[in-house]
């Protein structure tokens, strides 16, 4: 599965560099302003990690979103999103690294090649899609900050501006704001964790996350934490924020697992978004590691995935 | 029951009552063929069901406390509201076997004894069956006034299945679920304080 796709080098297009270095947000001039689909274009090479799937129409990838900084409903984020500013972006890297800093999110892109990775993502609450991610690996992000040797955890941090974010404001409190999420140093460095900077090719829809969101294709959907500002290296595992939501329905894991069930719904299968079949769409079976087993089921070696949900 | 000075009692006949309830179902059914649904129809068609169904469960439960405490009469249009809302129930339910589950009977039945929501829910339609078919008036002569009424007072606890179903189905504490839980709250807690 994972060789099938290996490109031979020759194929293998070069990023035009000053292509991505100079891109800018079109809109950025209009106040901020950012509608779905209306990113800059982003060069980016393929990958042997994508899938051969259909990918799901941009317009259900954008439209379809739990983002809860813009709301609860799934259509709420293509609503709201598009008043938050993303540049200029600023990325803290603190705790246990060489070279900690406030990073300006073009110079962490700097010297960065943008591949295309198809992934599926697997929604906790039952539904997925394949969707065509630009990005590169986190571990090339983390081996520039250098990690030092005791670090055995990454935590990130979504923005908080209640001004741009209208889910953060409000009289009930959703969540706890920040988000944020948590990954073993070792799935951080596994080279199917993506920091994802655009979508079909284009910069990053505010709504899936801009400008910049992580992408654990083998973790339930909500690990993939949106618009992160601040990633720190620890020893410690990070609190992660529907585990202290919820901590018996999420766990720090949540690696996709159709033999453990939500407490509330079942995991055994699954509704792909946009699926031929339309309102008649047939569930299908959720795959272990949801289908990348051969690449990450060593990491948990050993470890009973049932108390580790 | 007789309440001498009702302020408003609308005198029009029942069906405008029915054919306003279809509406939704109308609608729904528009859009199905030619409409957009969004990403995942059958999640909105499930939810809408469920929603139509909560809201004219809610609005028959208001016909008494209407009645007494602003004086506006509408028990006339109480059994088409109450049909109307069991409609829903039951396109809800159908939309869950047929396009959510896609009639998997073992994922259902273990839905219904595994996840509380789910049997909770459940429930709230066991409980509305038995006043579904007891709404024609050969069936009130049937059963009997008294009878009637008594059996018809399982729509308090159905009612109040299907919001806190609706609580427990959602993840984290979004608004409306408590807003509809509140209002059924409100109008059981109403008839608690009457009866005190
Ligand atoms: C008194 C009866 C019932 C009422 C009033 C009711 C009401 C609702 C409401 C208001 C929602 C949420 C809609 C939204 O999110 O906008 C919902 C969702 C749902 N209901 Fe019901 N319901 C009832 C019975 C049932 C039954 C009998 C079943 C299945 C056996 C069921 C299964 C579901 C499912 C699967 C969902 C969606 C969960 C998800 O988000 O995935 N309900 N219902």
């Amino acid at each position: 599965m994972l060789l099938r796709h290996a490109p031979d080098l020759s194929e293998r297009e070069v990023t035009p560099r000053d292509l991505y270095l100079n891109r800018r947000h079109l809109l950025a001039g209009f106040g901020g302003m950012m509608l779905a689909g209306a990113g800059a274009a982003q060069a980016a090479v393929k990958s042997p990690f994508s899938t051969d799937e259909t990918p799901t129409s941009l317009k259900d990838i954008t439209s379809y979103n739990n983002f809860y900084e813009f709301g609860t409903d799934k259509s709420d984020p293509a609503r709201n999103a598009g008043r938050l500013t993303v540049k200029p972006w600023k990325v803290k890297i603190d705790g246990m690294v060489g070279k900690p800093g406030e990073y300006d999110l073009d110079d962490l892109l700097k010297g960065m090649t943008i591949e295309e990775r198809i992934y599926r993502m697997r929604c906790v609450e039952g539904w997925s899609m394949v969707i065509p991610w630009n990005g590169f690996p986190l571990a090339s992000l983390l081996k520039r900050v250098e990690p030092q040797s005791g670090a055995k955890f990454v935590a990130f941090e979504t923005l908080v501006r209640p001004s741009e974010m209208s889910g953060q404001g409000g009289f009930f409190k959703i969540l706890d704001w920040p988000y944020v999420e948590g990954l073993r140093l070792d799935e951080a460095m596994n080279p199917l964790t993506l920091l994802a900077t655009g979508l079909y090719g284009e910069s990053l829809p505010n709504q899936n996350g801009a400008p910049l969101r992580l992408v654990v294709p083998w973790k339930y959907g909500f690990k993939g934490i949106k618009s992160i500002v601040r990633i720190s290296l620890t020893d410690k595992q990070p609190a992660t924020s529907w585990n202290i939501q919820a901590p018996q329905e999420y766990g720090f894991y949540s690696n996709v697992n159709p033999e453990v069930d939500h407490p509330r719904w079942s995991q055994a299968t699954e509704r792909r978004i946009g699926d031929g079949g339309g309102l008649f769409a047939k569930r299908r079976p959720t795959l272990p590691f949801n289908g990348y087993a051969d690449q990450v089921a060593s990491l948990y070696a050993g470890m009973d995935l049932r108390k580790f949900y | 029951m007789a309440i001498a000075n009702l302020r408003i009692q609308p005198r029009f006949p029942t069906w405008p009552v029915y054919l306003a309830g279809l509406l939704p179902a109308l609608f729904y059914t528009y859009q199905i063929f030619y409409g957009d649904l969004g990403a995942d129809p059958a999640k909105t068609l499930e939810h809408a069901m469920g929603e139509w169904a909560l809201r004219f469960l809610i609005l028959g439960l208001a016909i008494t406390p209407l009645r007494r405490e602003l004086g506006i009469g509408l028990l006339k249009y109480r059994r088409a509201i109450g049909l109307v809302a069991f409609l829903y129930v039951v396109l809800h339910l159908t939309v869950y076997l047929l396009l959510d589950q896609g009639l998997d009977w073992p994922a259902i039945w273990a839905d219904i004894v595994k996840r509380p929501y789910i049997t909770i829910g459940m429930a709230g339609f066991v409980l509305l069956l038995p006043l579904a078919v007891t709404s024609f008036n050969a069936a009130i002569r049937w059963v009997g006034g008294r009878n009637w009424n008594r059996l018809h007072k399982l729509v308090y606890p159905a009612v109040l299945a299907g919001a806190v179903h609706y609580v427990m189905l959602v993840k984290s504490w979004p608004v409306e679920p408590l807003v509809y839980l509140a209002i059924v709250v409100a109008l059981l807690g109403w008839r608690v304080w009457r009866r005190a």
